[in-house]
């Protein structure tokens, strides 16, 4: 078992480009579909806990499944396969790039590449923008938080904090008397 | 020393990397270049686009890299730089391994009471105001020269606008964006 469930999850580490989000109906195929571990209502469920909680999902959900399965064992055997891809990849990458960083032809493909990198990273802050509601009554929280970080130079983590804190006492003060 | 403040900054923001991987962007640069300054800005740019590059989530891409390039460049040698990407890494998974296995064992029906969905529902977003923050914070001289470099500076706001226009309105994928911006970075910015 701990076998299938390390290979499993390597394969899962192994396909996913860019986002953890991607790889879910790759995950649903094999933990639902071909392995039957979980049933699909429960999958659907265990996926939205996985996206909510903080870290990564990908890892998030191997452990979910890997508890299940084989507790905590079963949990840390998941976490490390579907981690382990990705660190093998990125440490030779890495490796490989200090050496090279100098290099004119090594520079000038990253000096391309960075501008296009931070328009990827604004296009999703716009398509989130529009699936978490963003409107003219609750855009300061984001214009506030990103305020706070870009300019004041506070740590995210707070913001982070305080919006969780703000959004338990909103439902618990404010909510109730509107 | 060095490998305790890696171990303490991965493992925060595994604990409070709420909203995925690109949230958690905002706050691996937080610790690692505003807070420790492991890597500079246009370093920390390079990792960012590996890891669109490369298979694998980005936070864990992230940790690995950061982990080896922070005690690199810190000076010390190629294989204390793999135990430092092996810190970051076990750093990074360590908070979901315990919260996923408690929340396993015990909270699993508390996911759906409504003071957790009223926390979730304020860290929505939050979380936007992080990625337009790391955004931001991204759109410095070291990624896109300055007006002082004309032929750098407009090459870079070009391929800013090309990727942007490209992902979000031509719906290209990210991956031959990248691959654009890398040949014509070789062609105009060498």
């Amino acid at each position: 078992m701990y076998w299938t469930l390390f290979k499993t999850f390597i394969k899962i580490g192994l396909v996913t480009f860019g986002g953890g989000y991607a790889m879910i109906p790759m995950i649903e195929a094999d933990v639902v579909d071909k392995y039957k571990w979980v049933d699909k209502e429960e999958f659907v469920n265990l996926v939205a806990i996985a996206q909510s909680c903080p870290g990564v999902f990908a890892i998030n959900i191997s452990i979910f499944i890997g508890y299940k399965l084989r507790k905590i064992s079963g949990a840390v055997c998941t976490a490390i396969a579907a981690a382990l891809p990705s660190f093998l990849i990125i440490l030779l990458i890495a490796m490989f790039f200090h050496q090279f960083q100098d290099n004119k032809i090594v520079a000038s493909i990253f000096a391309g590449i960075r501008p296009a990198v931070v328009a990827l990273i604004a296009v999703p802050t716009f398509n989130l923008a529009k699936s978490a509601n963003i409107n003219i009554y609750n855009c300061w929280i984001p214009t506030i938080g990103a305020i706070a970080i870009w300019l004041l130079g506070v740590n995210p983590i707070w913001v982070i904090i305080a919006a969780g804190f703000g959004g338990f006492l909103y439902g618990k003060y404010i909510r109730p008397t509107e | 020393m060095i490998f305790i403040q890696l171990f303490i900054a991965f493992f925060e923001i595994g604990l409070f990397g709420f909203g995925g991987g690109y949230a958690m962007i905002s706050l691996i640069q937080g610790m690692v270049v505003t807070r420790y300054h492991w890597l500079t800005v246009s370093e920390f740019t390079n990792v960012i686009a590996i890891s669109q590059m490369t298979p694998g989530p980005v936070g864990i891409n992230s940790a690995t890299y950061c982990g080896y390039t922070a005690i690199r460049n810190a000076g010390f040698s190629e294989f204390t730089g793999i135990i430092g990407s092996l810190t970051a890494t076990v750093a990074i998974i360590l908070p979901s391994l315990v919260l996923m296995i408690v929340i396993s064992k015990m909270f699993m029906k508390y996911m759906d009471s409504p003071i957790v969905q009223d926390v979730f529902s304020g860290l929505r977003p939050a979380v936007v105001g992080l990625l337009a923050a790391a955004t931001l914070l991204l759109m410095t001289p070291e990624n896109f020269s300055t007006p002082s470099d004309p032929w750098t500076f407009w090459i870079s706001i070009g391929l800013f606008i090309a990727t942007f226009v490209g992902t979000k309105l031509v719906k290209i994928n990210p991956l031959s964006m990248i691959g654009c911006a890398a040949f014509a970075g070789l062609l105009l910015l060498y």
